[in-house]
């Protein structure tokens, strides 16, 4: 006979509660980590990563007043802005999904390096649960794949090279601003209205991601309207100096210089280049022409009188006449003293954007958020009606092309509207060939 | 022109025959001689920083790296003065709104308000030019505290030591400008009579248009050639430069006969940070000022003094035209197509290639920053 108090009854309640017991934090872990950074209390955490430092401090420190506008607004406070205007009535002033808005700000300093290691920082130690922000296409793929890394959301600020919802697209991430493909798609025909299509064309193009998908978009474009490409020469990120490069376009058989270049390096060539007369010129029988493809009114002002009668393209300008501009310069403008942006107003949008497709999933699971954002067609946020496509997460716009203006009223009036380009005009195939390479992936919700 | 020179100059030549030779040779001139004059120009800017970076390190002893940021510094006083001169009184028209549908304010400058339209647009139109008045005592005075303040407190300190802290200050400077105004370029213009450019090509037997060159730019490098011969002629021609040089030369032997040779080498180094700071100012409309664009210029400058010679003022000036010339040919077409990136390395290129040839650079003394 045995003295063991241990039981077959006695053993299998032990060996239950035990592993009741063992799994119990488990399930809470999984619980708890569904996704990354699951707001738990009642509050939910923005990371907005801008250029607060180095060349693009003033377009990020306007990016960063949209988003503290946007938050405001998310959060019932302020008139609103586009919150009135904008189609989806998800969003009601109280926050997302009831808990209050509340963000952290990182500084990119328009180095991918420094933006992934800021955006790290949001969302590892203060619980970020979406990035927003940032004035360069080599930051946003940066940021963009560290977020899919990461399992939060990406919605992306200025961001223009074709790359980021094509070869380097995410399935977290989102674009709302236009791209290189779409500038060209707009412009082309204005170049072939103002300059004919008899024309020779010379690129100018900051060496990286961005500008050299814009080269390619633009020369593609102009190509098709009948214009040749004479020469596209590629030149260093902040030369300061482009003398060098502007004076073998003088007398290399073009009759249009076009710079691919943006912030202060457009700001530069484009002060070199009419100083070097360029726009006095005569080629091949015609006026020389200077075409900037992608505008900052921002920077245009650094260039001075040197942007009078240049044509370009914008994502978006406060001079627009729909309701949703009006209500958004409205609000930012009493707040602030002078008109948004155009990174201003892609960043107010996103942040909206994200907050009702949160509201719309019932989840802030980046999952939930993908599926809700995907194919979303909405207006009133400035630019119309526009459509997040699945296929690509990029946004389906009109896009606006402008001149600079021969006789601005005031500091802000820089640019005049030339025409706003039908968004059927400016969409392609998501397999097109400038945009191959990538794929979206699935969806990571992290944790 | 030293002999290890012109094997350099000489290589670049035969590219650049050899390449006109299978295209335009007409138009390959056109773009040489249009390079020369850039290279020139940019030369001019190297030229005028090195100079004064030579200045301080042969009189101190110190390597400033806030050289850039006093460049910098020189071409905010012009941005300064233009906003001074734009100074306006608002008033309000109600025929006019603003974005907000406000009535829109209109400014109107005090200068025009006391002296006329015309006079008073003259006076903003002129404001780079007359900037320069403005900058030079501002220059020698901060130059003068900056030496008194800080520098000399790092003379017998190694030489690491010195580049931290006048890094450190060049990042302060830049971030004080960044805070006043702005980070974006801020459009400087030359006045009126100064903008278009010359017809360069129609004087040397070219087609009209073949080879033009925009005035302001030529009133660059006549300004520098100007700046570079009054420091020249300051250290050679007067007393004041013949104790300063003397000094140079032997700074305890001076010493030993009474001559206070500190004091001269602190107006030296007001009168570097001038140079800098006047160098700025004119390139204003060359380059839209922002505030680190004295980084841009500082560490090419730096090459430009090594290659030069540490310590020789003919020797920096030689090298930043030198470097100028080379750096633009090697931004042509024609050359990049020979070999690709040639214009981002090519001025430490030509630096690996100088020093390993003639290690004390192109005009250096023997014993300047040798052990």
């Amino acid at each position: 006979m045995s003295n063991s108090r241990f039981t077959r009854r006695g053993l299998l309640k032990s060996g239950t509660l035990a592993g009741v017991g063992l799994a119990m934090p488990t399930i809470f872990t999984s619980r708890a980590n569904a996704f990354t950074n699951d707001p738990t209390g009642g509050t939910v955490t923005l990371g907005f990563n801008v250029p607060q430092t180095g060349a693009y401090a003033d377009e990020g420190a306007d990016e960063l007043r949209a988003f503290e506008l946007a938050v405001e607004h998310l959060n019932g406070g302020g008139d609103g802005g586009m919150l009135s205007t904008f189609s989806s009535k998800a969003l009601q002033g109280n926050g997302i999904l009831g808990k209050k808005v509340q963000f952290v700000t990182g500084d990119t300093q328009t180095k991918s390096d420094a933006a992934r290691a800021s955006a790290q920082s949001m969302i590892q130690k203060d619980g970020a649960i979406m990035i927003s922000g940032g004035s360069s296409s080599g930051v946003a793929v940066a940021v963009q794949g560290l977020c899919q890394e990461a399992g939060v959301i990406f919605m992306a600020g200025l961001t223009h090279s074709n790359d980021t919802t094509g070869k380097d697209r995410k399935a977290n991430g989102f674009r709302h601003f236009f791209n290189a493909y779409m500038s060209a798609a707009a412009l082309a025909p204005v170049l072939k209205g103002l300059y004919g299509s008899d024309r020779a064309a010379y690129h100018l193009t900051a060496d990286y991601t961005w500008g050299w998908t814009q080269e390619e978009s633009i020369a593609a474009a102009t190509e098709a309207i009948g214009w040749s490409t004479i020469n596209k020469v590629r030149t260093p990120l902040g030369l300061g100096d482009y003398s060098s490069y502007i004076a073998p376009v003088l007398n290399s058989g073009a009759d249009v210089l076009i710079l691919n270049h943006y912030g202060g390096d457009m700001v530069n060539s484009l002060t070199n280049a009419v100083q070097f007369g360029i726009r006095d010129r005569q080629a091949n029988g015609k006026n020389f022409e200077i075409v900037v493809p992608l505008y900052s009114e921002l920077m245009a002002r650094g260039a001075g009188q040197n942007i009078k009668g240049i044509p370009g393209s914008q994502n978006w300008d406060w001079k627009l006449q729909d309701d949703g501009t009006k209500a958004f310069v409205k609000s930012f403008g009493t707040k602030f003293g002078f008109p948004p942006s155009q990174a201003a107003q892609t960043c107010y949008a996103q942040t909206l954007l994200y907050a009702d497709a949160v509201t719309r999933a019932g989840t802030f699971n980046p999952c939930g958020v993908v599926e809700a954002l995907e194919g979303f067609e909405f207006d009133g946020l400035g630019n119309g009606k526009t459509l997040y496509r699945a296929e690509d997460h990029q946004c389906f716009k009109d896009v606006i092309v402008v001149r600079g203006k021969e006789n601005p009223e005031n500091e802000f009036d820089l640019v005049e509207i030339v025409e706003v380009t039908p968004v059927g005009q400016v969409t392609y195939a998501p397999d097109h060939p400038m945009f191959a390479g990538g794929a979206l992936g699935a969806c990571n919700p992290g944790a | 022109m030293t002999e290890q020179t012109c094997p350099v100059i000489l290589a670049y030549a035969l590219v650049l025959v050899g390449t006109g030779a299978s295209h335009r040779m007409a138009g390959t001139m056109d773009a040489i001689i249009l390079q020369i004059l850039n290279g020139l120009d940019k030369g001019a800017a190297y030229a005028l920083i090195a100079l004064g970076l030579t200045l301080i390190f042969g009189t101190l002893g110190v390597v400033n790296f806030a050289h850039g940021a006093l460049f910098m510094i020189g071409a905010f006083c012009a941005v300064a003065l233009q906003a001074l001169f734009n100074a306006s009184t608002v008033t309000l028209d109600p025929t006019k709104l603003d974005f907000l549908g406000n009535p829109a304010k209109v400014e109107t400058p005090y200068l025009v308000s006391w002296f006329g339209p015309e006079m008073g647009a003259s006076i903003i139109d002129w404001s780079v030019p007359l900037a320069i008045l403005f900058a030079f005592p501002i220059m020698v005075i901060f130059g003068f505290v900056l030496e008194r303040g800080l520098i000399k407190h790092f003379y017998k300190r190694p030489h690491a030591d010195q580049i931290l802290v006048t890094f450190g200050l060049a990042i302060v400077l830049q971030e004080i400008v960044k805070y006043f105004f702005g980070a974006n370029p801020i459009p400087t213009s030359a006045p009126d009579v100064f903008r278009g450019s010359l017809d360069f090509g129609v004087w040397l037997g070219f087609e009209a248009n073949a080879i033009i060159y925009p005035y302001w730019r030529l009133v660059y490098f006549a300004f520098a050639a100007l700046l570079i011969a009054s420091v020249f002629g300051f250290l050679q021609f007067t007393t004041f430069g013949m104790v300063v040089r003397a000094g140079m030369a032997d700074r305890e032997t001076v010493g030993l006969l009474g001559i206070d040779i500190d004091k001269r080498f602190t107006l030296i180094f007001g009168l570097a940070a001038a140079v800098a700071g006047l160098a700025g100012v004119m390139y204003t409309p060359i380059l839209s000022p922002n505030y680190h664009m004295g980084m841009d210029f500082l560490v090419l400058s730096f090459v430009v003094v090594v290659v030069g010679g540490m310590g020789s003022l003919p020797g920096a000036v030689l090298a930043g035209f030198l470097l100028g010339i080379l750096q633009s040919f090697a931004s042509m077409n024609e050359v990049k197509s020979l070999i690709p990136g040639i214009d981002q390395i090519i001025i430490y290129l030509v630096a690996i290639i100088i020093l390993l040839s003639r290690p004390r650079g192109l005009m250096g003394r023997k014993g300047v920053m040798e052990e």
